[in-house]
């Protein structure tokens, strides 16, 4: 007698969850995602699953360099994620992280070639001088074209992440060693001018001890001093926080010098700690990453540690497939793209849930 | 009763949002050729269930019947085959377009607006309408976009119309020519449901009320046995007076003085025009006028929120010493030493911050205090509290997101952090827009405490039976002029209904 048939299922928002609710659901879509690249992997190339898992815990954890290069694949993505948190608090769409921490890398490079007869002590603080400013006009330039004339952030940063990388491919030439390699090798590799000290016998120790500091001291500022809770008001609504006379602008420029500096801070470590040397893809796409790494950690430094783990975690995995089962780098893109699509599917069962539609057997009663 | 047919019948409808019962097991009938009238506090579940009739929503649990048929309504399209239209409190119309494009917008079929043009005639015709169906949308007036959204859903074949508090947004004069119109539609066998807090609006134009508390329904009956009295104690579950008192004003002197204020908005449109009053300390002065008349820029002119055009606004402090504040902002105005607090329209979007706790709202206006790069969260929090349990503000406690409270407890925490700061200018826009009567009263409580605290009370009201019972002197506004300051005491409201449209019809040619 129903003319029109039940919809199968609705859609229902939830209401208050636990919080391990919420990490139950996301522990869950990553298993999924695991073995739904277990599942990928052996259709395509035959190998048995367990070796699958086996591969991708290799990966990270097979020796002690792999896993001190996830560590400190972790930190840089890491240290651009928070850089962005400040910005992306604000509902400022920075997703310029890549030019800014090109910008930053340029800036310390530039230092170590221009200054290379100059001793350590003087060399390394200009670094961090330089490649900090330099990433803060990075961030700082759509930042003020967004205050003074309202123009779309995200076009912005996004359009100054490619002039970034143009003029590194520029310098790249321009400092090019050995001439006519088109790219700037080891920089100062006898004298060691700008190259950031070893800690505890490893290149990336002292890159993973700032980051650990500028984890702590962002949780801080965000949640606990007044810049923070300018910065939320402004994010949450621009009229409440003109209504109680913050000054949007000042703000917005504020906290992008802030979040350009820090991305800025992630160029110099990679220049100066671990690479010594500069080419346009020193970033490594990690600008784009980190905008993940924020969101999925609803913006909390201390949860964005997992999450840059994470996620840098299940790329080495990846990647490791890749190249144990002799296929190419894109198979470890797919693998990548398959597991995010898990982890982001997971959100919407946090927030939602699917309602089946009972039957109605009501009429009979 | 009588051999009427109950057209819709709702049985057992539940809908839950989260953790939130917004309808829990109600039952509704709607009967052909009467006036419903559904009455309930905010949240208590009108808005929802309605639009589950009308197919915004889809309900969890429970069956809804059309002339007897069980019927599944989906979408507001489904809704419009079984001949249901709502007409919501925002209306859905495209500005650029004429009245007949809107009406017949989604239709299925060829486009044939001649044809379209004349069935619109013989609709208005038929029920006293007036509405030309090729005037585009942006140049009508707020009531006359109401009268093109009720000619869309009757166009559509609708015999079932939901009206969702259609009198907030009209003057005295509009609401009667609106309720002429439905009692014809009624005469015509339309079977009609109105959701309104006005009581006099129920007892003027419905045959039967029904009454929704706390998501569940309570009771229905005829409107002509019953009285708002009843209703109201039915309504909030137990008896509440429905006096507003009026003190007498505490030595009133000037406080606030606008001199030929004039501001234009970012596209040049003229909001205010030499506006000249004198706004006295311990003493409410009323704002009257159509929405949109000038009021937002008015008040936000005088709390540094609002560019100006020419003018000046004069704080007179006890002594007599003037202070301008055009030109400053509210960080200058308050390190000026001037208390002004303002309650603003929009609650959420500028007044609060939704997403923010109670203590971090009470924070807005306190943080920048002290030399400390860190905010204290202490004294914010002991304030919460205590505006918790002074106005009885309803919510699981201070660490709870504002937007998650109700429109009443929401408007106790922004007027409890606004007055806490002692202010000497309080400034309320629709302070009790929304608000069911008891927060109301609780809201005219706490304005008339200020007034009698010697505080300046600048009052923009939109319910003229309130406004005449509030305020000491009511500055009645039309298109952005000044069109008379009336005393409140003894005004009469058709006169004040008057001034708010005679001088509208020239400042828009």
């Amino acid at each position: 007698m129903n003319k029109t048939r039940q919809p199968l299922f609705h859609i229902v928002k939830r209401g208050e969850t636990p919080w391990y609710f919420g990490w139950g659901v996301r522990a869950i879509s990553i298993v999924l995602a695991l073995l739904c690249c277990g599942l990928i992997t052996t259709l395509v190339t035959g190998e048995n699953p367990f070796q699958f898992f086996a591969t991708v815990i290799d990966g990270s954890f097979g020796s002690s360099r792999k896993f001190m290069v996830l560590l400190q694949n972790t930190a840089m993505l890491l240290c651009i994620a928070l850089a962005l948190t400040p910005a992306f608090k604000m509902r400022f769409w920075n997703i310029g992280g890549e030019g800014q921490a090109l910008a930053g890398a340029l800036a310390a490079a530039a230092c170590m070639i221009l200054m290379k007869d100059l001793p350590n002590l003087v060399v390394i603080p200009c670094m961090v001088v330089t490649s900090l400013l330099a990433g803060a006009v990075w961030g700082a330039v759509p930042a003020f074209f967004k205050a003074k004339f309202g123009t779309n952030e995200t076009l912005f940063t996004l359009m100054m992440n490619y002039v970034a990388t143009q003029i590194v491919a520029y310098f790249s030439v321009v400092w090019e060693n050995p001439k006519g390699s088109g790219s700037i090798g080891v920089i100062n590799p006898i004298s060691k001018i700008g190259w950031f000290p070893d800690l505890f016998g490893s290149k990336y120790a002292l890159n993973i001890i700032i980051v650990v500091l500028v984890t702590v001291g962002m949780f801080i500022y965000l949640n606990y001093t007044k810049h923070g809770y300018e910065i939320s008001v402004v994010g949450e609504s621009e009229r409440t926080a003109r209504y109680i006379g913050i000054k949007v602008e000042k703000i917005v420029i504020r906290t992008m010098l802030i979040s350009g500096a820090i991305c800025g801070l992630a160029g110099l470590l990679l220049v100066g700690g671990t690479n010594h040397t500069l080419n346009s893809a020193i970033v490594d796409g990690r600008g784009f990453t980190a905008v993940m790494v924020s969101w999925l950690a609803k913006f909390n430094p201390i949860w964005m540690v997992l999450t840059s783990f994470l996620l840098v975690f299940l790329q080495r995995g990846a990647g490791e497939i890749a190249t144990d089962f002799g296929l190419n780098a894109s198979f470890g893109d797919i693998l990548t793209g398959v597991i995010l699509f898990f982890i982001i599917g997971g959100e919407f069962f946090i927030t939602y849930k699917l309602i089946l539609t009972k039957s109605s057997k009501k009429e009979e009663k | 009763m009588e051999t009427k047919v109950a057209t819709v019948k709702m049985r057992d409808i539940t809908k839950t949002f989260g953790s939130v019962i917004a309808n829990d097991k109600v039952w509704l009938d709607i009967y052909k050729g009467e006036i419903l009238a559904l009455l309930g506090e905010n949240g208590s579940g009108k808005t929802t269930l309605m639009n589950m009739l009308s197919g915004i929503y889809y309900p969890d649990e429970g069956d809804i019947f059309i002339n007897d048929q069980k019927v599944v309504i989906r979408s507001p399209k489904d809704a419009f085959d079984h001949g249901i239209g709502m007409i919501h409190q925002h209306f859905k119309l495209v500005d650029v377009l004429t009245a007949a494009e809107n009406i017949t917008l989604g239709l299925d079929g060829k486009l044939d607006l001649k044809a379209a043009a004349k069935k619109i005639r013989q609709i208005c015709d038929s029920y006293g309408f007036e509405v030309d169906p090729n005037q585009k949308v942006y140049d009508m007036s707020v009531s006359q976009k109401q009268t093109v959204e009720i000619v869309k859903v009757l166009f559509r074949g609708a015999d079932i119309l939901i009206l969702d508090e259609p009198t907030a947004v009209l003057t005295p004069q509009e609401t009667d020519k609106l309720f002429a119109v439905l009692r014809n539609m009624r005469n015509d066998g339309k079977a009609i449901v109105i959701i309104t807090h006005k009581m006099h609006e129920v007892e003027d134009l419905s045959d039967r009320v029904a009454i929704l508390r706390h998501g569940q329904f309570v009771g229905d009956m005829p409107t002509k046995d019953t009285n708002a009295q009843e209703m109201t104690n039915m309504m909030v579950g137990h008896a509440v007076t429905l006096n507003i008192a009026r003190p007498e004003p505490v030595n009133p002197r000037p406080r606030i003085e606008v001199k030929d204020l004039t501001v234009r908005s970012i596209d040049g449109i003229l909001k205010l025009q030499d506006v000249s009053f004198t706004a006295m300390s311990g003493e409410i002065l009323g704002i009257a006028g159509i929405s949109g008349s000038g009021q937002k820029e008015l008040l936000e002119a005088i709390a540094g929120l609002q560019p100006v055009e020419k003018g000046s606004v004069s704080y007179i402090e006890d002594d007599g010493t003037r202070d301008e504040l055009l030109g400053k902002d509210p960080l200058d105005i308050a390190e000026k030493g001037i208390t002004l607090s303002f309650v603003p329209e929009d609650r959420l979007g500028m007044g609060l911050v939704g997403g923010m706790d109670l203590s971090d709202n009470m924070m807005l206006r306190s943080f920048r205090k002290g030399r400390s790069v860190f905010t204290d969260r202490k004294s914010p929090a002991t304030l919460a509290r205590r505006v918790v349990k002074e106005l009885e503000v309803k919510t699981p406690g201070i660490e709870t997101p504002v937007r998650k409270l109700s429109g009443g407890n929401v408007q106790k925490v922004l007027v409890g952090r606004e007055i806490a700061s002692a202010p000497t200018v309080l400034l309320t826009a629709y302070a009790v827009r929304g608000l069911d009567i008891n927060s109301s009263h609780t809201i005219y409580d706490l304005i008339n405490q200020q007034k009698q605290k010697g505080v300046a009370v600048i009052y923009v009201g939109e319910d003229l039976d309130v406004l005449l019972e509030l305020c000491d002197r009511i500055l009645v506004l039309c298109a952005g002029k000044v069109s008379g300051i009336v005393p409140g005491r003894g005004a009469k409201k058709r006169d004040v209904g008057m001034m708010m449209t005679r001088l509208g019809g020239n400042a828009n040619e």
